[in-house]
C-alpha cells in the first residue's frame, strides 16, 4: 500500500506535503495538477510534513492537491537501446516528446519497446550467477551489450533455463533464475536501478594506469588522463571549456561516451545533436553518435532535474562499465549542479556553508567522483569510467567551494587560463598550474615505457621544466627589458615559446590539427625536444626572435599537414635545415 | 480559467515593503491578484496563508485592502496587433492606442525541447566590423554588451537593430531613463521602422519590481512571432543589471539567504530562463537576444555579469581608444561563441584565420605599448605592431565603421600587408599565397 498525501505549502519548486503513512528519504512522488502529474523527490521529512523538490514548474498548483508516493527512489531504466539517445536529466527520451516546447508532466520511456535484438546466450542452464553476471549479449551499435542478471538481485542464483540464440524484444524473458529456496525469477533485457546508489557489481577497483588517448596534445603529452581516471576543467567563461570538452568527447578512445549537459547552454547541446551524427569516430571509423548518449538538462530546464542529470549519466555509465566497456563520462558543468543544490538548500532555510552552498557539498562531490574508476569484474573482464567534469568558478576565481572541493578528489587538473585565452593560445590549459597525478604512478610509467617509449616521461618532464623556465625569464624581461638580460635568456625563452606554439597550441577547428594520435604526438615531442637540446648562437635578441618565429611558423604549417604526407615531411626537413644552420656543433 | 465569481479577501495579516500576506484558499501558485487595485503575484503558499508580491510596492496598503484573485498567471494577448506598439511592464498600452486583441498566453512559458532546436547558422550583419569581423553574430544567439553606464551601448544597440535584417524588433526596457526611451523611439521612427517595433517599457520613473515582468512579456511576444509566424525576431533587453537588482530586492523581502554580491542564490537559473528563450526554430523563425549588462567600474567578476557570461553566447565590450579618439569594440574581451558557425562558412574562407592573426598582432601591439610605457626601447617589429594597431582600431574596430564582410576582410589583408611580412602573420600558407596584397 503506497502512501498518499496532500499539498500544504508551495514555495517555487519546494512543496510541503502532509502524509498519513510512511515515506522514505529520496522517495519519488507524483503531485496531481489538472490532468498531469508532477514528478518530485522527498528531500526532508519533519513529522507529518514531507518536503518535496519538484522536477517541474509548480505554476497553478494549489493547497489540497493529491500526492502519490511511489515506494522507490529516482531510478533509471537500463537495457539495450540507450546508445544514440537524447535523454533529459530524468532519462526521458526527448525525441519522443511532441511539440516544440517541453510540456509539464510529459514522461517518455527511454528504450525502444518493439525493436528486436539479436540475442546470443553467454551462460547456460545450471550456471551459478549473481547480480551483474552476464547471461548473454546483443549487438548494440556494434558494441557487445551484455544482458546481465539484474543488479537488484542479491545473493546467488542458479540458471534454470536460458533462451537460445534468437531475435527478441526487451520484454521477452531470456532466463529463469532460481534462488536457494527454489523461488524462480524471470529476467528480461530491462532493469532499473536507483541513481543515487553506486553500482558496485565488480570484484576490485585497482589503480588505473592505461593512457586514455584524447588527441589533445596539452593533455596526452603533458598531463595525461587514464582509463578510469578522474579530471576536471575549471575555467572562467570564454576560456574554452566547452570546446575542449567537445574535442575530448569526439576524439577520446572510448567505447561509450556519455555527455551530461548539466545546466548549460541549449545551443551547445544542439551543436552535439547536429554534429555528432555526421562526425566519424577516429578509432573505429563509425559515426560518433553511435557510441554516444546525451543527457541534456540545459540551464532553462527545471533546476531540480539538473542535480538528477549527473547521477542519471553516472548510473548509465556504471551499467556499461559492468559489460567490460570503456566509458568516458563528461559533465558540463558540475558548478551548475552545485548551484541547484544551493537553491534548494536555500529554500529549505538550511544554515549555509561557504558562499551559501550547502555544508555537505564537499562530501557530495567526492562521493560522485568516487564512482568513476577502472574495475575488474567478477568474471575477470575489465571496464572503466573515466570522468571529466568542468567547473565554472564564480568570477573566474579558483578559490571558491566547488573548485576547491573538486580539487581534493579529481586526479587531473586542467586549469584554463584567461590570459592564454585572451592571447588566443588555445587550448588555454595553463601548462604550469595544471597537473596529472597519474604521471607519478609507477604502473603508468611502466605502461608508457612499453607502449610508447622508455624516454617519454623524461622528455615530458624536460619540456615542462623548459616551459616553467621560459615563464620565469618572460617575467624578468618584462622587468629588465630585452636589453637587460643576456642573449642566452632570450634563447631559453623562445625555446619555451616553440614548445607552446608547436606542442601546446592546437587548432580545434582544423580537421587535421584538431586531433593528434599518440604516434604523431611522440614524433612532435621528439622533434621539439631535439630542437630544444640544440645549442644556438646569436649576436642579439632580435635575431633570436626572428629565428624562432620562423621555426614556429614552419612548425605550425607542419601541424596543419597530414602526418607523414609529402608536405609534412617537407616542413619537417625545412625545420631541421633551419636548425642546423644556426646550431653550434 | 476565469471563475464564475471571484472571492474578495480583506484581511491582510502581514505587510512588508514588497509583499503582503493574507489568509485565503483555492489559490494557485504564480497566480495574479490585485491588492487595492495594484497588481500582485502569489510567491508563497503555506497552508491557508498566501504571500503576494505587489509589483508597485506596498506604500499605503491598509490591512483591510481589497484582495481579488484573478485565477491566472501573468499573461499577454498576442497577435499581429502588437506590432508597432508601446506597452508598460504589464502589457498595457502607453502610446494612447487601443488595447490589442488576441489570444491570451501566460508569460514565462515552457522551454523549447533541445532536440527541436536547430543549430543557428544565419549571419546577422551589422556593418560594424568590430562585431562582424571579430565577433560575428548569428541568429538565435544571445549576447550582452558588458558596459559601464557612460558608454554608448544604447546607440550601438539601436544601430545593430536597424541594420540587422529582422522582421520584428522587440525592445524590453528595464529601469531605462526616460531620455533613453525617447532616444530609441526617435531613432526607430526616423528610420521608418516603427511598424516592426514592439516595446515593453519600465523606466526609472516606474516601480522597480514591475520590471521583473518585462523580459517575459517581451519574449512571449517574440515567441508568438518566431514560432507562430516564423519570423526572425530580435529582442533588445536593457538593462539586465536593473532586472537583477529587482530580483535581489524581492528575495531580500522574502528573507532568502543572499549569495554572492547580495544576489539571490537562484540568479543563474533566473537569468538562464530569460536568455535561453533565444533559439533558432526548425520552421525558420528565430529569436535573437542582444542585451545590456551594465558593470560597476568595469568589474566583470560581480555576480550579475559573471553569471550572465556563463549563460550567454559571448559578450561585447566597448572601450574608448585614446590613440584614435574613438569608441571601439574591444577585440580582446569581446567574444561571440557562435561565430565559428558562420565564419568561413557563410563568409569567405579566410575569415577565421585573418581574424585571429589580426587580433594576435593587436595583442603584440599591446605588449609593445607596455614596453614603451615602461621606458624600454622598441624593436622594429614593435614599432610596426603599434602602427598596425592604430590603423586597425581606426579603420576596423571603431563603432562608426559600416562595411560589408568582404570589405572588412580585404581591409584587414591590406593592413597586414602594409605593416608585416607574410612569415609574421602565422597563417596557413595557402591563404597567404592567395590573399596577401
Amino acid at each position: 500500500m503506497l502512501t498518499k498525501g496532500t499539498v500544504k505549502g508551495i514555495i517555487s519548486n519546494l512543496v510541503i506535503v502532509e502524509v498519513s503513512g510512511p515515506v522514505a528519504q529520496n522517495e519519488i512522488a507524483y503531485i496531481h495538477l489538472d490532468n498531469t502529474q508532477l514528478m518530485s523527490e522527498v528531500i526532508k521529512v519533519i513529522g507529518k510534513n514531507v518536503y518535496l523538490q519538484v522536477f517541474e514548474s509548480t505554476r497553478g498548483l494549489m493547497v489540497g492537491a493529491e500526492v502519490e508516493f511511489q515506494g522507490h527512489m529516482l531510478e533509471v531504466v537500463l537495457g539495450p537501446g540507450l546508445l544514440q539517445r537524447n535523454l533529459d536529466g530524468l532519462e526521458n527520451d526527448l525525441d519522443k516528446m511532441e511539440g516544440i516546447f517541453l510540456k509539464r508532466g510529459d514522461y517518455t520511456f527511454p528504450l525502444d519497446e518493439e525493436k528486436l535484438w539479436h540475442f546470443q546466450p553467454l551462460a547456460q542452464a545450471g550456471d551459478q550467477v549473481t547480480g551483474g553476471s552476464w547471461l548473454g549479449e546483443v549487438d548494440e551499435n556494434f558494441q557487445p551489450h551484455k544482458i546481465m542478471v539484474p543488479f537488484v538481485m542479491k545473493g546467488v542464483y542458479k540458471i534454470k533455463s536460458i533462451a537460445g540464440e534468437g531475435n527478441y524484444n526487451i520484454y521477452r524473458t531470456i532466463a529463469v533464475l532460481e534462488d536457494q529456496e527454489g523461488k524462480e525469477t524471470e529476467v528480461n533485457m530491462v532493469q532499473r536501478w536507483p541513481v543515487k546508489i553506486p553500482l558496485t557489481a565488480y570484484r576490485e577497483k585497482p589503480r588505473p594506469y592505461k593512457l586514455l588517448e584524447t588527441g589533445v596534445r596539452a593533455i596526452d603529452t603533458l598531463n595525461p588522463i587514464v582509463e578510469g581516471g578522474t579530471g576536471f576543467i575549471p575555467g572562467a567563461f570564454g576560456t574554452g571549456k566547452t570546446v575542449l570538452q567537445h574535442a575530448i568527447s569526439k576524439q577520446a578512445e572510448a567505447d561509450i561516451v556519455i555527455i551530461a549537459a548539466c545546466g548549460e547552454r541549449a545551443n551547445e547541446v544542439v551543436e552535439i545533436f547536429s554534429e555528432f551524427p555526421e562526425l566519424i569516430d577516429p578509432h573505429t571509423g563509425r559515426k560518433l553518435m553511435e557510441r554516444t548518449i546525451i543527457v541534456a538538462n540545459t540551464s532553462n530546464m527545471p533546476v531540480a532535474a539538473r542535480e538528477a542529470s549527473v547521477y542519471t549519466a553516472m548510473t548509465i555509465g556504471e551499467y556499461y562499465r559492468s559489460m567490460g566497456l570503456k566509458v568516458l563520462l563528461m559533465a558540463d558543468s558540475t558548478s551548475r549542479w552545485a548551484q541547484a543544490l544551493r537553491e534548494m538548500s536555500n529554500r529549505m532555510e538550511e544554515l549555509p556553508g561557504p558562499d551559501a552552498f550547502p555544508m555537505d557539498l564537499s562530501a557530495i562531490i567526492s562521493n560522485f567522483y568516487g564512482r568513476a574508476g577502472h574495475v575488474i569484474l567478477h568474471n575477470g573482464a575489465e571496464g572503466s569510467i573515466t570522468f571529466i567534469g568542468t567547473v565554472s568558478p564564480a568570477g573566474g576565481n579558483l578559490k571558491e567551494p566547488v573548485t576547491e572541493n573538486t580539487k581534493k578528489v579529481a586526479r587531473c587538473f586542467y586549469a584554463l587560463e584567461q590570459d592564454r585565452a585572451d592571447k588566443k593560445r588555445y587550448p588555454a590549459i595553463n601548462p604550469i598550474d595544471s597537473y596529472s597525478k597519474y604521471i607519478e604512478y609507477p604502473e603508468f610509467e611502466a605502461y608508457i615505457s612499453t607502449h610508447i617509449a622508455s624516454d617519454w616521461t623524461e622528455k615530458v618532464n624536460e619540456i615542462k621544466t623548459r616551459l616553467l623556465r621560459g615563464k620565469e625569464i618572460a617575467e624578468q624581461i618584462n622587468i629588465l627589458g630585452d636589453d637587460g638580460v643576456p642573449v642566452e635568456y632570450h634563447i631559453t625563452f623562445w625555446k619555451s615559446e616553440l614548445i607552446d606554439f608547436i606542442v601546446l597550441q592546437q587548432d580545434a577547428f582544423d580537421e587535421i590539427d584538431a586531433v593528434t594520435p599518440i604516434e604523431r604526438q611522440q614524433h612532435i615531442l621528439d622533434l621539439v625536444t631535439a630542437i630544444c637540446r640544440t645549442e644556438f648562437e646569436f649576436d642579439n635578441f632580435n635575431q633570436v626572435a626572428a629565428f624562432f618565429k620562423e621555426l614556429i611558423n614552419v612548425g605550425r604549417q607542419m601541424n596543419y599537414a597530414e602526418f607523414r604526407s609529402e608536405s609534412f615531411n617537407a616542413y619537417e626537413e625545412q625545420l631541421k635545415k633551419l636548425v642546423s644552420e644556426k646550431s653550434i656543433v | 480559467m476565469a471563475r464564475a465569481f471571484q472571492k474578495i479577501y480583506t484581511h491582510i495579516t502581514q505587510i512588508t515593503k514588497a509583499t503582503c500576506s493574507i489568509k485565503a484558499t483555492n489559490v494557485g501558485y504564480d497566480e495574479l491578484a490585485t491588492v487595492e487595485g495594484r497588481l500582485a503575484q502569489v510567491v508563497k503558499i503555506l497552508g491557508d496563508e498566501v504571500t503576494l508580491q505587489i509589483f508597485e510596492g506596498t506604500e499605503g496598503i491598509p490591512t483591510n485592502a481589497e484582495v481579488i484573485f484573478m485565477g491566472k498567471a501573468p499573461s499577454l494577448k498576442v497577435g499581429e496587433q502588437l506590432a508597432g506598439r508601446f506597452f508598460n511592464a504589464y502589457g498595457d498600452p502607453i502610446d494612447g492606442g487601443p488595447v490589442p486583441e488576441g489570444e491570451e498566453r501566460p508569460i514565462g512559458g515552457p522551454s523549447v525541447n533541445p532536440v527541436r532546436r536547430k543549430q543557428p547558422s544565419d549571419l546577422i550583419a551589422t556593418g560594424i566590423s568590430g562585431i562582424d569581423l571579430n565577433n560575428t553574430l548569428v541568429s538565435g544567439q544571445k549576447i550582452p554588451f558588458f558596459a559601464d553606464p557612460d558608454q554608448p551601448f544604447n546607440q550601438v544597440m539601436a544601430t545593430v537593430a536597424l541594420r540587422a535584417k529582422t522582421d520584428k524588433i522587440i525592445l524590453g526596457g528595464m529601469g531605462m531613463t526616460n531620455d533613453d526611451y525617447l532616444y530609441f523611439k526617435n531613432v526607430f521612427s526616423n528610420a521608418g521602422a516603427l511598424d516592426r517595433i514592439i516595446s515593453f517599457m519600465n523606466t526609472t520613473e516606474d516601480p522597480a519590481v514591475e520590471r521583473l515582468l518585462v523580459p517575459d512579456m517581451a519574449l512571449t511576444a517574440a515567441e508568438y512571432f518566431a514560432v507562430d509566424k516564423n519570423e526572425k525576431v530580435l529582442v533588445l533587453l536593457t538593462d539586465m543589471t536593473s532586472y537583477a537588482d529587482a530580483l535581489s530586492i524581492v528575495s531580500n523581502r522574502m528573507d532568502q539567504i543572499p549569495s554572492k554580491d547580495s544576489m539571490p542564490g537562484s540568479l543563474y537559473s533566473d537569468l538562464a530562463k530569460i536568455y535561453e528563450k533565444a533559439a533558432q526554430f526548425p520552421s525558420g523563425g528565430s529569436i535573437t537576444i542582444v542585451a545590456v549588462t551594465t558593470l560597476s567600474g568595469g568589474d566583470i567578476t560581480h555576480a550579475v555579469p559573471d553569471n550572465t557570461g556563463y549563460i550567454t553566447e559571448g559578450q561585447l565590450f566597448l572601450r574608448r581608444d585614446s590613440d584614435v579618439g574613438k569608441v571601439i569594440v574591444d577585440p580582446f574581451r569581446s567574444l561571440s561563441r557562435l561565430k565559428q558557425l558562420v565564419q568561413g562558412k557563410k563568409t569567405r574562407e579566410d575569415h577565421p584565420q585573418v581574424m585571429n592573426a589580426a587580433v594576435r598582432l593587436y595583442a603584440d601591439a599591446a605588449n609593445a605599448k607596455t614596453k614603451l610605457e615602461n621606458g624600454f626601447d622598441l624593436t622594429d617589429y614593435d614599432q610596426r605592431t603599434l602602427s598596425f594597431a592604430k590603423d586597425y582600431s581606426d579603420k576596423l574596430l571603431a563603432i562608426d565603421v559600416n562595411l560589408d564582410t568582404e570589405e572588412m576582410l580585404d581591409k584587414t589583408w591590406e593592413l597586414l600587408s602594409v605593416h608585416f611580412k607574410p612569415a609574421e602573420v602565422n597563417m596557413k600558407k595557402e591563404l597567404v599565397d592567395k590573399y596577401w596584397r
